[in-house]
């Protein structure tokens, strides 16, 4: 009988997904605590949250649209992770592909002089707003590559270049003109530069089922493809990368520039298919959120796409909770900073619930030296 | 003779689990006093496990430990140094930035005070740190000093007290480490694998030393895996095998071939048999190469050497001579900073490791951890590491799992790896079983030269055999063989030329039997040629 129950518990321990469902339930309970500890009723809150976040056709489709910029930004996080490489720039690349993609939505025919056909001009705004992202990536990656300059410290760097630069240009060039408007943001995009919404009643568009695609594509291309094998390696073993006959260099900029790319896509696609326009501080947030749910989900695609699923019903669901509850918003922030805290340091949660110690380390990055 | 001496230390039932391993299994060991008892086994074979044990940094399962007699409990290396235990580590604990007086200071400062036992438990505010500020106005450099000469009078052991121990070569490190124990006033001394590090003449000294100390009532245990050794240095041997203790001999009741079968569990063919080299045309040539090491100084300074096909030359020196960064330049992992090297036809100095590999170049790494494996991939993909990217691996971008997975299995079946699946993580492997992956990888490839850096580092005899033994059927095949070691045995064993680096440069190239083990030796320590007696 024991020999069976300690079998079970090994296979328990070795599943990936244990780890962060442990972590989930242990913070929601930890949060009912300080809820309750604030004065207010967990089991009320809980379903608030729940019902914010699932409980009607509106709210589904709400939590998919929180979900839309946390999966593409998550991947862009796990993607430099699976590389070796810390992005912590997402934040930035996703501005700039944000403040691109809406030049070119509301800038671009006036200055053709004529209408562009819709496809065309959608495309050309997707592709400037990953253009950006993918640029502003490239560039810490090429630093670290041949300078030796760390990822973190030239992506952290870079997030304030881009934040500033793009308060400039909101606040200046691209304001939007028209009399009535105060705040720094730009005009609406043109129709023919608009992502579709996937249901007439609904604001979920077309961008979800992007961002769905775009996980499939970076499993398939960090798992199938050659590329993806020297992507892997780099990530994995520097050394036996350069031994194999990899050009260690060009992986390291290419990586951090594909994890542009999908942060630059997530500004884009936030413009083209919800906001219709880039508004100052309308996304603050997402890239540093983006960091916990590459963690939450192992840095896997589909682990991603689950926690950003999780992370958008919380964000979604915890509005209605404060409404119904008068429970502050803010304890979600708590909850999730509580989750990426136990899945981080994951011994805590093995401790707790007696799981064998993983041997296995989730080594993210190389540290400080490089 | 040694029969009558008393035992000083006693091991009895030792059984140690970790999980899924028994790593000891019921193991008797017992140490007479002023002996050299030798503990012999392959790796993994628990020799190890049973010192941790018996120096407190792991506990026993089930099992009792005297020391003179008496039942003790050894619970860290606190404790043991108490009982009289001194252990120097394969690899040093030393400060390299320290001077030797200080090194042997450190961590000893509560023991100078008279007295030997255990202090009483503190509270936290008296412990660490505050506690080391106490020790730091108490060290008494001079009086130290005075006390490690005193010491290494007394033992034949010669170190001046405030030298830097950076400065110092391998071998004296050594003694600094073994002073240590015996400043702490160890008489039972274990040395973990002392002889890796160093020339056969520092094996020597290090001989010399030993027997002085068990002279003077010092009790050893010394722990190898080198055959002639162990003939060389033992009282009494106790061999090892898979957790168990499987057999006791002197050197006067057995031979090498003996103590290899013990070990191994087997007959073990320790000569490698091979037939006279046909050398062909030159495949490599190296002319005056140069290479910095990676503090930017001189390591490889001037270098000229050509390997034929079907020939191996052998590249014999202590380890730090300049052969990693040689091995490194002609692979291309490191860049040169002058000279020639010629593959083939080829210039590739500075050449990328892709263009060399594709010429016809195989390494086996001298850290295959490092280097030559990614051990949180599967030994499938492992075995592609080098060749991921062509043909019927790679089509058109994208991987091919079957061929793949043909791959592997075809060489996990022809090279013997021993692992459950192709889709184990290599790091889940043993040692000589990772070794055979990037063997099979690197010499099933079409090649016309191999570079072997320490290619049987720490493996056990049953895969050294293997290894050798494909080795020499590459050499036969017409495929020229540069093979780097630090264990003169392996060069010896495997070579047709031996070329003998000495500070970054070849003090002379000779064929295999032209001088004796003795001479190399003395040309690996830095004797001139001339004074071995070889006229170039």
């Amino acid at each position: 009988m024991s020999e069976n129950k300690r079998s079970f518990q090994d296979a328990l321990s070795e599943s990936p997904l244990v780890v962060p469902i442990l972590a989930i339930f242990t913070s929601m309970v930890l949060g009912g605590i300080i809820i309750a500890w604030a004065g207010g009723n967990p089991v009320a809150a809980y379903i608030g949250l729940y019902q914010g976040a699932f409980g009607s056709l509106n709210a589904l489709s709400e939590t998919a649209v929180w979900a839309t910029p946390y999966i593409l930004a998550g991947l862009a996080v796990a993607f430099a992770f699976k590389g070796g490489l810390f992005n912590i720039g997402a934040e930035g690349q996703l501005a700039l592909g944000a403040v691109a993609a809406a030049w070119v939505g509301y800038a671009l025919p006036d200055l053709l002089g004529a209408e562009l056909p819709r496809y065309l001009h959608l495309t050309l705004a997707l592709g400037a707003g990953t253009l950006a992202g993918l640029i502003w990536g490239a560039i810490p990656g090429w630093l670290k590559a041949h300078t030796g300059g760390h990822e973190v410290i030239n992506t952290i760097m870079m997030n304030y270049i881009a934040l500033n630069m793009t308060s400039f240009l909101l606040n200046g060039v691209m304001k939007d003109p028209s009399p009535t408007n105060v705040i720094a943001r730009t005009p609406l995009i043109a129709e023919t530069a608009r992502l579709g919404t996937l249901f007439a009643k609904y604001r979920v568009h077309w961008g979800f089922i992007m961002a769905l695609v775009a996980a499939a594509i970076v499993w398939w291309l960090l798992e199938r493809t050659t590329f993806g094998f020297e992507i892997r390696t780099v990530g994995a073993n520097p050394d036996a990368a350069q031994y194999a006959g990899i050009n260690v260099k060009r992986i390291i900029t290419w990586t951090m520039a594909i994890s542009g790319l999908l942060a630059g896509l997530a500004g884009a696609v936030e413009v083209t298919g919800l906001n219709y326009r880039h508004e100052l501080g309308f996304s603050v947030g997402y890239g540093f959120d983006a960091i916990a749910i590459a963690l939450l989900g192992k840095t896997h695609p589909l682990g991603v796409v689950l926690a950003a699923l999780l992370f958008a019903a919380m964000r979604n669901g915890g509005t209605r909770m404060q409404f119904m509850t008068q429970i502050p918003v803010d304890i979600i922030s708590v909850i999730q900073a509580l989750i990426l805290l136990f899945v981080a340091a994951d011994a805590i949660i093995r401790y707790i619930y007696r799981l064998k110690a993983s041997e296995d380390k989730l080594v993210l990055t190389r540290g400080w030296g490089g | 003779m040694s029969a009558e001496k008393r035992i000083v230390l006693q091991a009895k039932g030792i059984t140690k689990r970790f999980p899924g391993v028994l790593a000891n299994n019921k193991v008797n060991f017992d140490l007479r006093e002023g002996e050299i008892h030798v503990l012999l086994g392959e790796n993994g074979a628990g020799k190890s496990t049973l010192m941790n044990i018996l120096y407190g940094l792991y506990q026993q399962d089930e099992g009792e430990i005297f020391i003179d007699g008496q039942p003790v409990r050894i619970q860290d290396p606190t404790d043991a140094i108490h009982h009289g235990v001194g252990m120097v580590h394969q690899h040093f604990m030393l400060v390299p930035v320290f001077t030797v007086a200080e090194n042997i200071m450190l961590g000893a400062e509560r023991l100078h005070q008279g007295s030997q036992g255990r202090e009483p438990e503190r509270p936290w505010w008296k412990r660490g740190f505050f506690n080391g500020l106490q020790n730091l106005e108490r060290l008494e450099r001079k009086q130290v000093s005075a006390r490690i000469r005193a010491i290494s009078r007394q033992y034949g052991l010669e170190v001046d007290p405030d030298a830097i121990v950076g400065d110092l070569p391998v071998g004296v490190q050594q003694r600094v480490e073994i002073l240590k124990a015996l400043y702490r006033q160890a008489n039972i001394l274990i040395l973990d694998e002392p002889t890796a590090v160093l020339t056969p003449q520092e094996a020597e000294d290090l001989f010399r030393i030993m027997r002085d100390l068990t002279a003077r009532g010092v009790s050893i245990i010394f722990i190898t895996h080198k055959l002639k050794e162990v003939l060389a240095v033992a009282d009494r041997i106790t061999v090892m095998r898979a957790g168990e203790v499987v057999g006791h001999t002197t050197p006067q009741e057995s031979d090498e071939q003996q103590l290899a079968a013990m070990m191994v569990g087997r007959e073990v063919i320790l000569q490698v048999e091979k037939a006279d080299a046909n050398p062909g045309e030159v495949v490599l040539e190296v002319n005056d190469l140069r290479v910095n090491d990676s503090r930017d100084l001189p390591a490889v300074d001037g270098v000229s050497f050509s390997v034929r096909a079907g020939e191996v030359l052998g590249v014999a020196g202590v380890q730090g001579n300049g052969q990693t960064e040689l091995a490194e330049a002609v692979t291309g992992l490191r860049k040169a900073v002058g000279g020639a090297i010629r593959l083939a036809g080829h210039d590739i100095l500075n050449k990328p490791p892709r263009p060399i590999t594709e010429i016809g170049m195989a390494h086996i790494p001298e850290d295959r951890q490092r280097h030559g494996l990614v051990l949180s991939y599967t030994v499938a993909d492992n075995l592609i590491l080098c060749d991921y990217y062509k043909p019927p691996f790679s089509q058109r971008g994208v991987l091919q799992n079957q061929a793949i997975d043909e791959n592997a299995r075809r060489l996990i079946e022809s090279y013997d790896v021993r692992t459950p699946s192709p889709y184990v993580p290599a790091g889940k492997l043993s040692g000589g079983n990772q070794q055979k992956v990037i063997v099979a990888r690197e010499l099933s490839r079409n090649i016309k030269l191999l570079v072997a850096s320490q290619p049987t580092r720490g493996l056990d005899v049953g895969s050294i055999e293997y290894i050798h033994k494909e080795i020499i059927a590459m050499r036969d095949r017409g495929i020229a063989v540069l093979l780097i070691s630090a264990e003169l045995d392996e060069i010896l064993a495997l070579s047709d030329r031996i070329a003998v680096m000495y500070r970054g440069q070849i003090v002379a190239v000779v064929n295999n039997g032209q001088l004796t083990r003795e001479q190399l030796g003395l040309l690996m320590a830095g004797s001139p040629p001339a004074e071995v007696g070889l006229s170039l």
